[in-house]
């Protein structure tokens, strides 16, 4: 699962670091570093994490399966 | 009948995207979600799928994540033709084309040019190729640059000290590489947020363990005879051994295919009205070809109108947003685009933000907290109104300054009921460097006329 935080809205709440840990973690006091390719074990976590952002920085695909890319030719 | 020209549009035309990153993709998604059900097509130059940029230097050189997991997640499918690894080379605007590098011509009904920047590569071609040589913006440059900081260089030289050169000298410390950054400024991120501002980060790096050399130039670099990087010469007569350089000297704008369209493109972008419709090089703005992100330069009426070029991420996702919604309205429906720039960065496990323009800033005052705790807002004055603002691990106050741009608020700020330090009673001069005098390249540029200047004189050229 592929993700991105909004940096500009982050504001270092740290909801996500606590809910998924292996994702997100702070980086000092309020920086955030996170892996922008999450495992497929982390899919319930990281769904917590982005509904418990407060300030929703946190987008997520293939979250509902129907939404997966499979439509569209990724081929070059 | 304009309608029915929109409507016929929405259902079987056909749009075209040059420039298949951040800005490129969120235009895609837009376009979808506005009900166009005709042909899609993106172009881009590198062969990979839209990613994103910002953990390349931070995530990825620390070793957390890799430079292949950077793909941007998706808001829906767009259903699009991707030409991915195929570079545009041409644009006929009369017949409405772009050209590609394989030979290959793709028709638009509407076209969006959202081609960014690169890195600017080291002015000399043969030192710039010698192994170990590298420069920081492509997922691919990303993955070598953290494979060559795996294997446990003995010196990493980054040759200038803005965000991403600075970025990469914190993961290097963070990883317990030796680094040195070579600066031709006063101090790292000078251009951007002035010498107040700088005089702090180069304390942070120093702190940090960064061979810290600010007003030099590296004047060459030295390769061994198997051509792997051997040695840096600076400015000041010392010769600097390193296995690793990478070059951080900014960017510069991918408008080259554009020559000879006759669309308003040149070294600094661009240029486009409010609502991203590209201008020819008459001024004539165009009805047909918009542009977004990095590579656009718009009118912003909280900067004078002058025009403002942003290498922002916030401002590529928010341009597209405008671009994509105003390729597919009728004129009356058009929105502006005037977002507030705000960028970040992170170094030295400091969290950095700013919002508006610092750069226009003549002055500064800490509002809040203290620059000797590093934890702090700055806030920047320019003729009397609050201009920008910065904050070093202090980032909640942001939102509140950037309403302070936004509604042109007085400068000094007048707040007495909030914490403010003794170094923060009085604005003090932000101490940028004169811009005429070259330094690293700033991620906002300001140019054009301001109607808003009354200095302005015009002298008409050539006579």
């Amino acid at each position: 699962m592929r993700l991105v935080v909004d940096l500009n809205r982050c504001q270092g709440y740290a909801q996500c670091a606590f809910l998924a840990p292996d994702v997100f973690a702070m980086h000092g006091d309020e920086g955030l570093l996170y892996d922008p390719q999450a495992e497929e074990a982390q899919r319930e976590r990281l769904a917590q994490a982005a509904a418990a952002c407060p300030v929703q920085a946190i987008l997520v695909d293939d979250l509902d399966r129907d939404l997966a890319g499979a439509a569209e030719g990724r081929d070059a | 009948m304009h309608e029915v020209t929109l409507d016929h549009l929405k259902r079987e035309g056909r749009i075209v995207v040059v420039g298949a990153s951040l800005a490129g993709l969120r235009a895609a998604e837009t376009i979808r979600d506005k009900g166009f059900t005709g042909s899609l097509t993106m172009i881009g130059d590198e062969p990979y799928e839209p990613y994103d940029r910002p953990p390349l230097s931070k995530g990825v050189l620390l070793g957390k994540s890799t430079a292949e997991r950077t793909a941007l997640p998706r808001r829906r499918a767009i259903d699009a033709e991707w030409r991915l690894g195929t570079a545009a080379t041409g644009l006929d605007m009369a017949a409405r084309r772009v050209r590609l590098a394989d030979g290959d011509e793709v028709p638009y009904d509407r076209l969006l040019i959202a081609t960014g920047v690169r890195a600017r590569p080291w002015p000399n071609a043969a030192e710039g190729e010698l192994d170990g040589v590298f420069v920081l913006r492509t997922r691919d440059d990303g993955a070598a640059l953290a494979r060559r900081l795996d294997a446990g260089p003995r010196r990493v030289l980054v040759i200038g000290a803005g965000f991403t050169g600075s970025e990469i000298a914190s993961a290097c410390r963070e990883r317990g590489v030796q680094v040195t950054v070579a600066e031709r400024g006063d101090a790292p991120l000078v251009g951007a947020l002035g010498g107040v501002i700088g005089a702090v980060a180069a304390e942070l790096q120093r702190e940090n363990g960064v061979d810290l050399r600010t007003g030099v130039m590296v004047t060459a670099l030295e390769g061994d005879s198997t051509g792997r990087v051997r040695a840096a010469h600076l400015s000041d007569g010392t010769t600097l051994e390193c296995d690793v350089v990478v070059v951080s000297l900014g960017a510069q704008r991918n408008t080259e295919w554009l020559a000879g369209s006759g669309l308003g493109a040149g070294p600094r972008g661009i240029a486009c009205d409010a609502g991203c419709r590209a201008f020819d090089i008459r001024g004539i703005v165009t009805d047909d070809i918009y542009v977004a992100g990095d590579v656009a330069r718009s009118p912003h009426p909280l900067f004078g109108y002058q025009f403002l070029s942003l290498e922002h991420w916030g401002n590529a996702v928010s341009q597209a947003e405008t671009a994509a919604h105003n390729m597919l309205s009728v004129s009356t429906d058009r929105r502006p685009h005037i977002w507030v720039p705000a960028f970040w960065s992170s170094q030295f496990g400091v969290n950095i933000k700013s919002v508006g323009v610092p750069s226009m800033g003549s002055e500064i005052m800490i509002a809040q907290g203290s620059l000797a705790e590093r934890r702090f807002t700055g806030v920047y004055g320019y003729q009397g109104r609050v201009i920008g603002a910065v904050t070093f691990d202090n980032a909640r106050w942001l939102q509140f300054y950037q309403q302070q741009i936004e509604t042109t608020a007085p400068f000094p700020v007048p707040f007495p009921t909030v914490d403010r330090r003794p170094d923060g009673h009085r604005p003090v001069p932000a101490d940028f460097p004169d811009p005429s005098v070259p330094t690293h390249g700033p991620t906002i540029t300001l140019s054009g006329y301001s109607p808003a200047d009354r200095r302005m004189t015009f002298t008409p050229a050539g006579h």
